[in-house]
């Protein structure tokens, strides 16, 4: 994989100076090629990335595995465009395997998660089914690991 | 009550305690510091090498080893050796494996020199040969290498240092804590000292793999003649991140391999098994984690060193290990004044240079086996410390 998209995708706070040490690279030939990568999309923004749990109004996630019907001339893509409309829906992807559609939704509570999928996923036409897990807790996201018993504090001890 | 002080071996209550320690001491004491001061791989020992070790445990293999170490694993040292160095070593009379790197180099001193003998010891350098020296009765002479010649020790330097008396040249390179290499035409200038004057060398080579720019480590043992003068030191350590495991080894001429098997059967018995299984396992399958390491040091490296630079900081560009070594002299602050203000105030931790050596003074370690994003951080804080001094 390309090393500057390694870097950036890890920390997306790196300075093009620091870029360009690390990377034994002129400044301004990664400046231009981070400008492109956001021109053509390659890089497709920069967020934080937040451990919602430690925030006081916390969000809870589900992962919802749907089957669909796919239709006739569209396949995947139409039920996939209503299924993303919803603001509630962080992530969506097309799956192989025994099912077709895995979503990621977030709200305040179990209840209003279940709630929406009861009322507006599972009675979209084409869906077939809908199974709902909840996450409980989160170890790794982003390759940023959050578990914290045993990640943030360096373990290395003061020998010699 | 006891008089511990008549107790106590006066030649052992003469060395100093190690210079480095008393700084962690600090360091310890106070919260949030974030460190650059590890002498440690950050990576965790490579999975497959982790599984080894389990699964040898699982099976219940927890007996000793034999007094070398286990057979299979010497054979495997002697074949990187050949595969990697050009070197042959019998692998029943020329290797021996010991607990780290560091009981090699003490059961290896300890061989040869008693009292009357000197020990050449370049300095700045890690601290333990000097002790060891002086447990051992032997006298260390210290040669201070300079930062004009990127603390590569020089023939003259080498050369003004000999006396009657002088028996072992310590070769401690790649350099913790300068990250000065020696390349292959400045071991054999030596080499050719070595051989006028009829001394012997311990190489510490414990981060020959880990050497920075295109060329490789050179063992002092592949100079023309220098094999039968040489003891090298190596281990798990630093190349696959193995340092809790505690295994290292020695390679040399069958006699004094022999003598160092007897020091270490009496004192030690055998390496640890476990290690030993995962050892042979990083051998056999462990290059390409070698190099994947390698390049993340090496991008760590660029950053820590171009930064000090754009500080305005000189630092001769280290070519191995883990370390950088700026000079801090242009602060008109000591080393220990710049470290102590750096932790009190932006609570950075860094060793002072003189820990390694009088000659260290005017220099900070900073060791960068850390992840960008620390680095990144702990580079800013002193870049704030130094303007702060400036501004004073
Ligand atoms: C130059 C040098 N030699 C030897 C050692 C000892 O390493 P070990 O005993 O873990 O093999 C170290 C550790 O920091 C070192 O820096």
């Amino acid at each position: 994989m390309d090393e500057l998209l390694k870097l950036l995708s890890g920390n997306s706070k790196f300075t093009s100076d620091e870029l360009s040490m690390i990377l034994d690279e002129p400044k301004d030939y990664l400046e231009k090629q981070i400008r492109e990568y956001e021109n053509t999309g390659v890089i497709k923004g920069y967020q934080a990335i937040v451990d919602w749990d430690k925030v006081p109004d916390a969000k809870v996630t589900a992962m919802i595995e749907i089957k669909v019907t796919p239709q006739k001339d569209t396949g995947f893509n139409s039920v996939a465009a209503q299924i993303m409309s919803f603001d509630e829906v962080e992530s969506l992807y097309l799956m192989a395997g025994s099912y077709d559609f895995a979503v990621y939704v977030t709200g305040k509570t179990m209840q209003e998660v279940a709630m929406f999928v009861s009322r507006r996923l599972s009675t979209l036409e084409s869906v077939l089914s809908t199974s709902t897990h909840f996450l409980l807790k989160k170890y790794k996201e982003s390759g940023i690991d959050f578990y914290e018993d045993d990640s943030e504090e360096d373990k290395r001890s003061l020998v010699l | 009550m006891v008089d511990y002080d008549k107790m106590l071996n006066s030649r052992i209550k003469k060395v100093k305690p190690s210079g480095i320690r008393r700084f962690f001491d600090i360091a310890n004491e106070m919260e949030h510091v974030i460190s650059l001061s590890i002498g440690e791989p950050d990576f965790k020992t490579p999975w497959h090498v982790r599984e080894e070790g389990i699964k040898t445990l699982e099976k219940g293999k927890t007996w000793y080893s034999p007094n070398r170490g286990f057979a299979k694993l010497r054979n495997e040292i002697s074949s990187y050796y050949r595969r990697r160095f050009s070197l042959e070593y019998d692998p029943d009379s020329e290797v021996l494996v010991t607990v780290g790197g560091s009981e090699a180099i003490d059961v290896c001193i300890r061989c040869l020199v008693e009292e009357g003998d000197e020990v050449l010891i370049p300095q700045p350098c890690f601290v333990c040969y000097e002790p060891i020296t002086e447990m051992a009765g032997a006298t260390p002479v210290i040669i201070e290498t300079k930062a004009e010649n990127d603390f590569r020790l020089t023939p003259e330097e080498l050369e003004s240092h000999i006396t009657p008396k002088s028996k072992l040249l310590i070769l401690p390179f790649p350099n913790n804590p300068t990250g000065a290499v020696m390349r292959r035409s400045d071991l054999e200038a030596i080499a050719r000292i070595v051989e006028k004057y009829d001394l012997f060398v311990l190489s510490d080579e414990i981060y020959g793999e880990l050497t920075y720019g295109g060329e490789r480590h050179v063992s002092f043992a592949e100079i023309d003649g220098m094999k039968e003068r040489t003891a090298v030191i190596n281990g798990f350590s630093k190349s696959y991140a193995m340092t809790g495991w505690r295994l290292g080894y020695a390679l040399g001429p069958a006699p004094v391999i022999d003598q160092m098997t007897k020091l270490h059967q009496f004192a030690i018995m055998s390496a640890p098994t476990t290690a030993q299984y995962a050892a042979i396992e990083a051998l056999k399958n462990g290059d390409s984690d070698i190099e994947s390491m390698k390049k993340q040091y090496d991008m760590r490296r660029r950053l820590v060193v171009g930064s000090f630079q754009k500080m305005g900081l000189s630092c001769f560009e280290p070519n191995g290990a883990f370390y950088c070594f700026p000079c801090i002299k242009s602060t008109g602050l000591t080393s220990e004044q710049f470290c102590l203000g750096l932790i009190n105030s932006k609570h950075v931790a860094v060793v002072p240079g003189n820990a390694f050596g009088e000659c260290g003074e005017g220099y900070i370690r900073v060791s960068y086996s850390y992840s960008l994003d620390h680095l990144g951080e702990a580079l800013n804080r002193i870049e704030e410390y130094l303007s702060e001094i400036k501004n004073r």
